[in-house]
Parts: C-alpha cells; sequence; structure tokens
C-alpha cells in the first residue's frame, strides 16, 4: 500500500471525470448514458474528496461525500421520473432528437 | 375717495350671465335632456343680462359719484412671489365699458328672439351669447392681466363657437378655423408681453405693474439696444391687432360674418373687437413711455383705418361691408390710441358700439326681410316695405359717416383733431389717412344705404336666389317674395340702439375727452404727447364743435361721399361700372382684398405646412420612427439573428460551453489571479 500516493488516486478522480465528460459529450443517442455520465461525475469528485480527508486527515471531507451521495441520489430519483414522462411524451429517449430547448 | 361698490354687487354682475347661460346651455340643449323650452331659455338669459345691465348703470352712477373699487376677491395661487387672483378694478374705463357691453348684450339678446326664431339651435344661441357677455365682463372688470387674458381667450373662444354657429356650413366652419387660427398669432404676441412684464415687474396686478413702469421705462431689452417697454408694448399690441382685427391680422373680421346677424353685432362689431382698445387704453401708463411703440401703433391704425375702408366700397354682401366698416373704425380708435387719446379711443369705442350694433342688426332686419338674401345687388327700396329698419339704418349711416351733432361726429372729429395735435412722426400719415378715411366711409356707408332702401325693387331678379344654402333658420313667410318689416323684438332693440348713437356723443364728450372721467384709469404725459391737451384747449363745448365742423374738412369731405355714392348709385348707374372698367387693376387688388388672403393661404399657411410635413417626413417618421425606434429593434434584431445559432438546443452543447466556461474560470483563478 505504500506505493499508493495522494497523486494516484487524483488520477483515478480525473480519469473518472474525463471518462464522464467525454460520455456526456459524445453521446447522442441514449439519456440514461447521460445520467449514469453525470453519476460519475459526482463519483469522481467523491473520489477527490475522500483522497484529500484520508491524506490531510480531516475527515469533514468524508462528511461531505455523504452529502454528495445523498443528492445523487435524489438527483437520479428525479432524472429517471423526468426521463419516464419524456418517453411517455416523445416516445423517445434520444439526446438527438431532444433540441427544442432554445429560443 | 369713497368706496360705495361692494365685492358681492359686482361679482354678480358677471355671474348673472353665467348662471343663464349654464341654465340655457345645460337644460336647454341635448346636452342636459332638453329639460326647458325655448321660452324659458331666452327668458333665463335676458333675466341674466338685464341683472347685470341694471347692476352695471347702478355701478356707473356710483364712479360718477366718485366710487372706485380694487380689490382682489379670490386668490387662485401663489408661486414664488408670483400672484395668481381674481380680482375686479371699477373706475370710469371699467364702469363705460361693462355699460356698453351689457347694453348692447341685452339689445342682441332681445333681437335674437326674434331673427333666430326658426333655428334648431336657438337655446345653444342664447347660452353662448350669454357665455360671452359673462367672458367680456370678466375682461373689462379685471385688476390683473391673468384675468384679462382668461376673458381675452374666453371671448374668443366663444367668438369661435358662433362663427361656426351653423356647423353644417363648410364656409363657416372654414371662417372659425380661421378666426381661431389668426388669434393665436395675436395671443402669442400677448403673451409674450404678458410675460416680460411678469418677468421684469414680478405681478400681474395692474397698480403693482403702473407703480414699477418707471422702472421699467429705464430699462433696455437685454442683448439690443432697444427699450424694454417698447418691446413690451408692442408685444401686447401685437395681441390687440389680433382681437381688434387690425392690419395684417385683419383676416378673419370679413370672415367671422358667416356667424348668425346677432353675433356680428355683437361679438365682432360692438364688443369683443374693441378688447383690444380697451386693453392698449388700460395699459396707457405702460404706451406713454415708449414713443416706438405709439408711433407702430398708429401707423397700423391708419393703414387699417384707410385700406380697410376702400374695401368696403366693393363688397357685395350687406354684412362684409358692414364689416369692413367696422374694421376701418377700429383703425381709427387704433389711431387715437396711438396719438396718446386714448380717451378719445375708448370715447369712439363707445360710441361706435352704438351706432355698429345698430348698423349690423339693421342688416339683419334686411336680411330677415328679404328672406336671407345678403346680396345688395339684389336689394333695392326697401324703404317702404320696412320703416322702422329704413329709418333706423339711416341714423346709424349718418352717425358712422360723422353728421355733426350724432354721436360718431364727436368721437370720430375727436380723433381727427387728436391725431392732428399729435407730435409723433407717424401722425403726419395718419392724419392724411384719417382723413381720407371720412370719404371713402361715407361712400360706401351711402352706396349701402342707397342700394338697399332706395332705387329700384331688384329683390326678385336675383339669378340664384334659391341655389343659397338656407341653413334652416328661416322659414317665416315665404308666400309673395315681397320684403315684410320684422317682428317688435327685432325692431325695439334697433330703437333703443338708435336713440344713444344719436344723443351719447353730444352728452359725453366733455366728461370722458376732456373732463375727468377717466383720470385714474388712463394717463397720458401731457408734456411729451400733447394732443389731446391741445385738444382740450381748442374744445368750447359740444355745440360749439358741432358748429365749427362746418368750416372743417372732414365734414365736407363726408359730404362729398355721400353725394357721390348718391350719384353714382341712385342718379347714373353707369358710373361705377365705368370706373371700375377704367380702374381695372385697382379693382383686381380690392376684389381680391389686397391679396391678403391669397398670401396668408399660398406662402404662410403653406409654409407652415411644409414645414410641417417635412417635420413629420424628416423628423418624425425619418429620425424618431425610422433613427431611434426602428433602427434599435432592428440592430437588436440582426445581432440576435447571429447570436441565436449558438442556440442549438442540444443539451451535450450546453454542458460543453458549461465546462470550457467552467475551465477558463479555473485557469483564470488558478494560474492568473493571484
Amino acid at each position: 500500500m505504500s506505493g499508493l500516493t495522494l497523486g494516484h488516486f487524483l488520477s483515478v478522480g480525473a480519469i473518472l471525470f474525463a471518462i464522464s465528460v467525454v460520455g456526456i459529450f459524445l453521446n447522442r443517442k441514449n439519456l440514461i448514458v447521460l445520467l449514469m455520465a453525470i453519476e460519475l461525475m459526482l463519483l469522481a469528485v467523491n473520489m477527490n474528496f475522500v483522497a484529500f480527508s484520508h491524506y490531510l486527515g480531516d475527515l469533514h471531507g468524508q462528511v461531505f461525500v455523504f452529502f454528495i451521495l445523498t443528492v445523487a441520489a435524489a438527483e437520479s430519483a428525479i432524472g429517471l421520473a423526468i426521463l419516464v414522462l419524456l418517453f411517455r411524451n416523445k416516445s423517445s429517449i434520444s439526446v438527438e432528437e431532444l433540441n427544442t430547448l432554445k429560443g | 375717495m369713497s368706496n360705495t361698490l361692494s365685492a358681492s354687487t359686482l361679482l354678480a354682475v358677471p355671474l348673472a350671465p353665467l348662471v343663464g347661460s349654464l341654465v340655457a346651455g345645460i337644460l336647454g340643449t341635448a346636452f342636459g335632456g332638453n329639460v326647458i323650452g325655448r321660452r324659458a331659455s331666452h327668458g333665463a338669459t335676458i333675466l341674466g343680462v338685464l341683472v347685470a345691465f341694471i347692476l352695471s348703470v347702478m355701478t356707473l352712477a356710483d364712479v360718477i359719484d366718485g366710487a372706485r373699487f380694487n380689490q382682489t376677491i379670490y386668490e387662485w395661487m401663489v408661486i414664488g412671489g408670483l400672484k395668481m387672483e381674481i380680482g375686479f378694478l371699477v373706475d370710469g374705463l371699467t364702469a363705460m365699458m361693462m355699460v356698453v357691453v351689457t347694453f348692447v348684450s341685452l339689445m342682441v339678446h332681445l333681437y335674437t328672439i326674434g331673427y333666430m326664431a326658426d333655428d334648431d339651435g336657438y337655446n345653444r344661441f342664447f347660452a353662448y351669447i350669454s357665455l360671452f357677455t359673462f367672458s367680456m365682463l370678466m375682461l373689462v372688470m379685471s385688476n390683473n392681466l391673468l384675468q384679462l387674458f382668461f376673458g381675452w381667450e374666453a371671448v374668443g373662444l366663444v367668438s369661435y363657437l358662433l362663427i361656426g354657429f351653423w356647423f353644417n356650413k363648410p364656409s363657416a366652419i372654414f371662417a372659425n378655423m380661421k378666426a381661431f387660427l389668426v388669434n393665436r398669432v395675436g395671443d402669442f404676441g400677448f403673451i409674450l408681453g404678458i410675460g416680460l412684464i411678469v418677468a421684469y415687474a414680478g405681478t400681474m396686478n395692474y397698480s403693482e405693474i403702473f407703480a414699477k413702469a418707471g422702472e421699467l421705462g429705464a430699462l433696455g431689452f437685454p442683448g439690443t439696444d432697444w427699450m424694454l417697454i417698447t418691446v413690451i408694448c408692442i408685444c401686447l399690441f401685437i395681441g390687440a391687432m389680433g382681437k381688434s382685427a387690425q392690419f395684417p391680422l385683419h383676416v378673419w373680421l370679413p370672415d367671422s360674418m358667416e356667424g348668425p346677424t346677432p353675433i356680428s353685432a355683437l361679438i365682432h362689431a360692438a364688443t369683443m373687437v374693441t378688447a383690444g382698445i380697451f386693453m392698449v387704453a388700460r395699459m396707457s401708463p405702460l404706451y406713454e413711455l415708449s414713443d416706438t411703440a405709439l408711433n407702430f401703433v398708429m401707423v397700423i391704425g391708419a393703414i387699417t383705418a384707410l385700406f380697410m375702408g376702400f374695401l368696403g366700397i366693393i363688397q357685395n354682401d350687406i354684412k362684409r361691408v358692414v364689416a369692413y366698416s367696422t374694421l376701418s373704425q377700429l383703425g381709427y380708435m387704433t389711431v387715437a390710441l396711438g396719438a396718446s387719446a386714448y380717451s378719445v379711443a375708448v370715447f369712439h369705442l363707445m360710441t361706435h358700439a352704438f351706432f355698429k350694433a345698430l348698423l349690423f342688426l339693421a342688416a339683419g332686419s334686411v336680411i330677415m326681410g328679404l328672406h336671407h338674401n345678403q346680396d345688395i345687388r339684389w336689394m333695392g327700396g326697401v324703404r317702404k316695405y320696412m320703416p322702422i329698419t329704413w329709418l333706423t339704418s339711416l341714423i346709424g349711416t349718418l352717425a358712422l359717416i360723422g353728421t355733426p351733432l350724432l354721436s360718431g361726429f364727436y368721437s370720430k372729429d375727436s380723433i381727427i383733431e387728436a391725431v392732428h395735435f399729435s407730435n409723433l412722426p407717424a401722425a403726419g400719415f395718419a392724419h392724411f389717412a384719417v382723413l381720407a378715411g371720412v370719404f371713402v366711409t361715407s361712400f360706401y356707408s351711402f352706396r349701402l344705404y342707397f342700394l338697399v332702401f332706395h332705387g329700384q325693387e331688384r329683390y326678385d331678379q336675383n339669378p340664384d336666389a334659391h341655389h343659397d344654402d338656407h341653413h334652416g333658420d328661416h322659414g317665416h313667410g315665404h308666400g309673395d317674395g315681397k320684403p315684410h318689416e320684422s317682428p317688435w323684438v327685432v325692431t325695439l332693440p334697433l330703437v333703443l340702439l338708435a336713440i344713444p348713437s344719436v344723443v351719447i356723443g353730444y352728452f359725453t364728450i366733455e366728461p370722458m375727452v376732456i373732463g375727468d372721467f377717466f383720470r385714474d384709469a388712463i394717463t397720458v404725459n401731457a408734456d411729451a404727447h400733447p394732443a389731446l391737451k391741445t385738444f382740450a384747449e381748442e374744445f368750447h363745448g359740444a355745440w360749439a364743435m358741432a358748429t365749427h365742423a362746418f368750416s372743417t374738412a372732414p365734414l365736407y369731405l363726408a359730404l362729398a361721399g355721400a353725394v357721390s355714392a348718391w350719384y353714382c348709385y341712385l342718379v347714373n348707374p353707369a358710373v361705377p361700372a365705368a370706373i371700375a372698367r377704367a380702374l381695372r387693376p385697382i379693382v383686381v387688388i380690392l376684389e381680391n382684398k389686397y391679396y391678403m388672403d391669397w398670401f396668408n393661404e399660398n406662402v404662410l399657411a403653406r409654409a407652415a405646412r411644409g414645414l410641417g410635413v417635412g417635420l413629420w417626413k424628416g423628423g418624425d417618421r425619418g429620425v424618431i420612427e425610422g433613427g431611434v425606434v426602428n433602427a434599435s429593434w432592428k440592430i437588436v434584431g440582426a445581432i440576435a439573428a447571429v447570436v441565436r445559432r449558438a442556440q442549438t438546443g442540444y443539451l451535450y452543447h450546453y454542458a460543453l460551453v458549461m465546462l470550457v466556461g467552467v475551465m477558463l474560470f479555473m485557469t483564470y483563478f488558478v494560474w492568473l489571479a493571484k
């Protein structure tokens, strides 16, 4: 375990974050993938919090992780509910077809 | 100085006609549901004017006994140190005007019962003329410029309403708009004059202004080398030119004859048009300080007196002849004002009010008798059908041309003499103009008289008698087409007006012109302007003045005018046509009224319209609408049309932008903002 430094954990977090960003940008088909990417992004942040908390000896970071998990759960619940309604209305969850959010 | 005049009595004088007017105007018209009939309407208004007349006569009696009144009745508001008040100033000038206004108004009210008997607007007409009486009384009784201006505008409004009384007639609508617009030009000068007085004297009250007259007289007009007092007086006089129809703002008065005849007598001959003369006489302490303004006044008056008289010669409409005569007589009054003979001007104002109201009402009686024919070419021989109208017209005509012992003689000869004694540079021209005017006055007056009352009966030869635009105010006895005498309500006012037309000059010249009746109303600087003083020294009683007239020029000029009219229109009717052929260019100029209307319509009105169209198209539509309003939304729209392309509606584009933004901010905070 001695080989693992803060840098490793932050690298994992950054990779997770990058994957989720790419997931948001490149995903053209499925809205569920988008929601998953957002969850992944939050987890990447959590990873950073936990890593900093451990290496800096400050428990506040781990308390914050619980908050984020709670918010993430609520957010995915709402997101899935919207998704269901969207599918009922448009019979599709394709991201490419959802372009009405404009002036 | 005793003060037996009470504020409540004086207040009742203008308010009585106002109440009558409101009763007839609200209850007697469709506005208030036609609650009262014709009899009640004319009863209420005549009662109001009668009350005003009786109280005015009582006031005049008190004023002759030495009573004076100068008091504020009601304070409207105070702005800074400037008080806006309603108040009355009663002295000789006011009391005389009150009696003249209410007397002529009463006569016209009576006359209207007969003249307007068949008109649908009967009650409305009574409401208007009573409202006019109220406004005119407020004007003459005022003790400050604000109330004067209120009355000034109110009489203008009523004049507008009455000229356009027959509002279905396009010519009447044109005439009332013209009167209104021309008066606006005059009022513009008047307001500037009042504004200058307020700016430099800081008050609108007459006595306070006159107390500061000396200070005002010493000031110069900023930025120029003119005297301030000259500018003030000329500005005020421009207002008088509009209201009293002096050249070149006279153009509205002949057209105002489109209105019913009673108002031509009341408003456009006897009272309203003399408001300008009254105002200048009231402002005499200011005018005395400016010789330039007096010269200006005199020249304008002389031009009006002579050149408007010429126009009377070629007119064929009976009312227009009398209207041009009124213009010419107003010019006489203005000349007298210019000669500093204010009391003579006011004296002529009074005598003129009687005999000109008489002439107008007689003209109206003739028009009624001839079934609304106004063209004197198709009259003639009316004398035997309308004896009372004939006799009163003759008296009025003789008074107008200045027959000795009649009222017009005293006032007109006083003017001529006063101008003769005036030491102003313009007096030479003015004296010539008023002397020549005597001949012209006599000529057109007797032309009218002979063509209407004497000679062949031509009333059944009018080729276009049935093409007249009848305005629904007739219908009495078309029967055989013969002229008929008017009912007693028409002839009684003629007789009652004929009496003062004959005698009033003889009895009042001594107190009014020579005596001290106007002692505290009119100020004359006798050292600088000795015209009136010299005249008073030459005066040896009214009788002596009448006998002396036989050795002076005006009487023979008047006689010559009458004789030449007699020769041209009764003895040898071919003469006028021959003269007209020989002097064709002059006649054309006269027929076109010196091209004043042409000039106004084609130069001034067109220029004003051109300016308006230019501002409308260039200013409003071009700059404001095109440049400011439309351009701003077009620019916003153009920018938005480009920018809205960035808004694709795809979630991942927005997310990308958000991330890029976050990264830029972080870059900034982490590396650059240290």
